[in-house]
């Protein structure tokens, strides 16, 4: 009888994963497949082949991947420190990561831009103190930059929870069996922390590969990630082939990531939530 | 005392503001099964922390083989730990974990193997070097917990509760394992727990402590059978604890009656604790309807004047069967009396009850004041 | 010292964290119309936001939906989250691996995906004389997909946790499935239904890419207005609005925390 139950409760929301999930993923492997007419071809995944795309895959692969790098070195010795913090560490972290959130997001990418422009709030600061200007509006870095600042907190928080679930007592048992602080951290502190940073680096590395509002926003229209060349595909060329063709390539990556995580989280990735 | 291994001298420690351990001394000798024993709360774990190296003492020094170790670092020290929850290394193999500490020292592989084997050999864990912690028992991880840090060959173990959080079967199986580890090894072990049946069963000594104060110190059997006040006597086994007044030596008063007891010293018509445990307490049933006179009643009286020529007459108010035993609460003199008997004695049943002078254990009154180490909670 | 660098390292994470949103705030008050210069403190784009027909439009979209989506999205993640805690765990697994995949993927993919799923509807029912219209409704289903995965995940450990005997226990003591589940069930799991509804309604109202794909010509969110407004300058009355909606979310936590009995925080 249970049973029976769980089942219609399991109907809605079933439906609704068919639906709008795993269909509309089939649409873009049909789309991606075929041409206008319906036929099958191969040739919207060529179309990725041309210089100018492949320079944009190029460019967001290594942005993703120094942005995903340097905050994996950021967020390290932050959750470190926010660990080491006895003073309820918890609500302070969720406060301070979480507040940001609520300006919107595009806003704050936008702020980058005023903080970064040559009469930019860095840069008068920068001449007040008789340094060197920066000029890296409208160039990659600024793109890091941006993508560093938005993805930072999906890096921090499962390092923070990894580190956080870590006994002191395991801690204390490394010391106890001669180990010195050194040989505590590299040997026992870190290991454990390889799934939450595995977690974070995808929840890092996927957004930044697939970001066109950031390189919008920073990069000036003048530096294209592949996420700013399908996005036109799409709402500009309008030609939903080719698009799904390029959306392809870029899932291939995307699923990559995906199953390094699958193969090193064990936890199913529930600690993704807060 | 030549063979003091340890010494820790008046240490003090306190926690925002709240002292724990207050100028506390203890010596520990070689090869001894030292259990402190206390409820949560009463310091035992804070001096296993400092032994270990994980507290800094406030004041007081730790003395290890005739060397000053208050200062050096937990990394540094001949003892090592089994954590209360074992705290094994969950990324490991079960070999790793126990070759964690011999390679920090640089062993060699052959070194390493053979002790590993020797290790889990020792623990009856043979055959497990492939496995990882999460698929283990909890007394199997305990008992890697104990493998890991003895292949060290530390010249002290320090256990805290390394048995809590096993089911009652294990953690009898494990306190003979525990003995017999001690006994091959030959080294020292020093052990917390708030279990006074584990700290009867393994123990060399043991140290009761409450409120960051030694209560006594002695062997099981003292502990047991002379406990010094009447904190440790309720804390170790059941017990009835009474005021009485010592009338003069080998007499005491309790509830009105005067008793014969051994116990001298105590000076004449001075209040004392007294601790009658529930199995010495002995019974003699009065048949219904039998008042003084009675030849019935008188026989009874007789055979309890026997054991002691003073008695006090009660009912049976509850009984449970308990195995071995029967449990009886027995109302007499307005005191509720634990009594445990292998004889059954019906609820509402009247009874005589005495006791053998030799079981009537007397103490002094704490004095609040000027004996610090008697202080305990209200009873 | 180590102290010190430690503290220092905070700091520049906090300037690093903050300085966009001060600059945002301070542009709000900025009398100039453009962010090149300073025009000294004003409050007029806050009175000025409340007269732009188009800001309000899709401060209303960008608010309804988010409300809606993020009451169906937990309703259907609470339906969710049950059943799944029922199902054998091979089971569970595969399901919850499809549910996740708005969550893993990239927000481009999906936003596409349900773009062309869009369409192929809409050309499938106009051979039955329908059509699907993209704006509100497409909008709002794209949201309750992405959400979906996150209020599971936060109704599904409190799920676990429960005490099957204690549902059992109200049943034995006469309770219907129904009032057992609303008396016992129900009181355990609600701080992980009421985070779950945080994070969706959090979640949707910043949302810019799924919504910038199936929203369609005409219908606007904030977030897809600020990114038209980009490229001809962002109406500082924007800066005021968002400032607005930060400092009132704001609020909202520090009562929400200091009311009591509220210690229980996602």
């Amino acid at each position: 009888m249970k049973k029976q139950k769980h089942v219609l409760l399991s109907g809605p929301y079933l439906f609704w994963t068919a639906a709008f999930i795993i269909i509309p993923l089939l649409m873009i492997v049909y789309y991606g497949l075929t041409d206008t007419s319906g036929a099958f071809t191969l040739s919207n995944i060529a179309q990725m082949g041309t210089p100018e795309r492949l320079k944009a895959l190029w460019l967001s692969l290594l942005l993703s991947l120094i942005a995903t790098g340097i905050c994996l070195v950021m967020a390290y010795p932050l959750a470190l420190i926010l660990t080491g913090t006895k003073v309820n560490a918890t609500g302070f972290i969720v406060t301070i990561f979480i507040i940001p959130m609520w300006m919107n997001s595009l806003l704050r990418i936008l702020a980058w831009q005023t903080l970064l422009e040559r009469n930019g709030v860095i840069n008068v600061a920068l001449r007040f103190l008789h340094l060197p200007e920066l000029r890296i509006i409208n160039t990659p870095y600024a793109i890091a930059l941006g993508m560093i600042y938005d993805f930072l907190p999906f890096m921090l928080l499962p390092i923070y929870n990894a580190l956080e679930k870590i006994d002191q007592n395991v801690i204390n048992a490394a010391y106890d069996l001669g180990a010195n602080r050194f040989q505590t951290f590299w040997k026992v502190i870190f290991p454990l922390t390889v799934p939450g940073m595995i977690s974070g680096i995808t929840m890092v590395f996927v957004p930044a590969l697939t970001t066109f509002v950031i390189s919008d926003f920073l990069g000036g229209s003048k530096v294209l990630l592949i996420g700013n060349v399908i996005e036109r595909q799409f709402t500009q060329v309008g030609d939903w082939n080719v698009g799904s063709g390029m959306s392809l390539v870029l899932m291939v990556f995307i699923l990559i990531s995906m199953a390094v995580m699958q193969h090193y989280d064990k936890s199913g990735g529930e600690q993704v939530v807060l | 005392m030549s063979n003091r291994l340890i010494d820790m001298q008046h240490i003090t420690k306190s926690f925002d503001g709240q002292t724990v351990l207050d100028d506390f001394n203890l010596y520990i000798r070689e090869n001894e099964f030292l259990t402190l024993l206390g409820p949560s709360g009463c310091g035992k774990t804070t001096i296993l922390r400092i032994l270990g190296g994980f507290e800094k003492p406030d004041k007081g020094r730790v003395i290890f083989d005739g060397k000053d170790i208050t200062d050096l670092a937990a990394n540094k020290r001949q003892l090592n730990t089994v954590f209360q929850k074992y705290a094994l290394f969950s990324h490991m193999t079960i070999a790793e974990n126990i070759a964690f500490g011999l390679k920090i020292r640089k062993k060699s592989e052959e070194y390493i193997q053979d002790k590993i084997r020797y290790a889990l050999k020792l623990v009856n864990l043979e055959g497990f070097e492939k496995r990882m912690p999460d698929s283990l028992s909890g007394g199997q991880q305990q008992r890697i917990a104990i493998a890991r840090a003895i292949v060290n060959e530390p010249k002290v173990l320090l256990l805290d509760e390394p048995l809590g959080a096993l089911d009652l079967k294990m953690r009898q199986d494990m306190q003979y394992e525990l003995i017999r580890l001690k006994n091959e090894l030959g080294i020292t072990f020093i052990y917390v727990t708030h279990d006074q049946e584990e700290a009867l069963t393994m123990s060399d000594t043991i140290v009761v402590m409450n409120q960051g104060y030694i209560q006594q110190i002695g062997t099981p059997e003292d502990i047991y059978n002379e406990p010094q006040n009447a904190f440790v006597a309720d804390f170790i086994g059941d017990s009835n604890i009474l005021g009485g007044i010592m009338i003069q030596d080998k007499l005491v008063e309790i509830l009105g009656m005067r008793f014969d007891c051994v116990d001298s010293g105590f000076g004449s018509n001075n209040p004392v604790d007294v601790v009658i445990r529930p199995e010495d307490v002995k019974l003699f049933s009065i048949p219904d309807n039998e008042g003084p006179g009675s030849a019935e009643y008188e026989d009874a009286a007789a055979r309890a004047a026997k054991l002691n020529p003073g008695r006090l007459e009660g009912v049976v108010t509850h009984l449970i069967f308990k195995g071995v035993h029967y449990e009886m609460t027995v109302e007499a003199a307005g005191f509720e009396w634990l009594v445990h008997s292998t004889r059954m004695f019906p609820v509402g049943g009247r009874v005589f009850m005495t006791m053998d002078p030799f079981n009537i254990q007397i103490m002094n009154k704490p004095e609040s004041d000027d004996e610090k180490a008697l202080e305990f909670e209200t009873i | 010292m180590k102290k010190f660098l430690s503290r220092l390292y905070l700091a520049f994470i906090f300037i690093l964290l903050y300085a966009p949103i001060a600059v945002l705030i301070i542009f709000s008050f900025n009398n100039s119309k453009t962010r090149a210069k300073w025009g000294g403190w004003t409050l007029k784009w806050y009175f000025a936001m409340f007269r732009d027909q188009a800001i309000m439009s899709a401060l209303r979209n960008t608010l309804t939906i988010a409300v809606l989506s993020a009451l169906i999205s937990t309703l259907l993640g609470l339906t969710a989250a049950i059943s799944l805690n029922a199902m054998k765990k091979n089971r569970r697994t595969v399901v919850l691996s499809a549910l996740n995949i708005p969550m893993l993927n990239a927000e481009i993919v999906t936003g596409i995906s349900l773009m062309l799923l869009f369409i192929a509807a809409g050309q499938l029912l106009s051979h039955m004389g329908l059509g699907v219209e993209f704006g509100f409704w497409t909008v709002l289903i794209g949201h309750i997909t992405f959400n979906l995965p996150y209020t599971v995940l936060s109704i599904l450990p409190k799920l676990r946790q429960i005490n099957i005997s204690t549902y059992e226990a109200a049943l034995d003591l006469g309770a219907s499935r129904f009032l057992a589940f609303r008396k016992v069930i129900l009181p355990d799991i609600m701080p992980g239904v009421l985070s779950g509804f945080l994070l969706a309604f959090t979640l949707s109202l910043d949302d810019f890419v799924i919504t910038h794909f199936v929203k369609g010509p005409g219908f606007d969110t904030l977030s897809t207005k600020i990114y038209t407004e980009v490229r001809k300058g962002i109406k500082p009355e924007m800066y005021a609005l968002s400032t607005l909606i930060f400092a009132s979310v704001l609020l909202l936590l520090l009562i929400l925390n200091h009311l009591p009995g509220s210690e229980k925080k996602a």
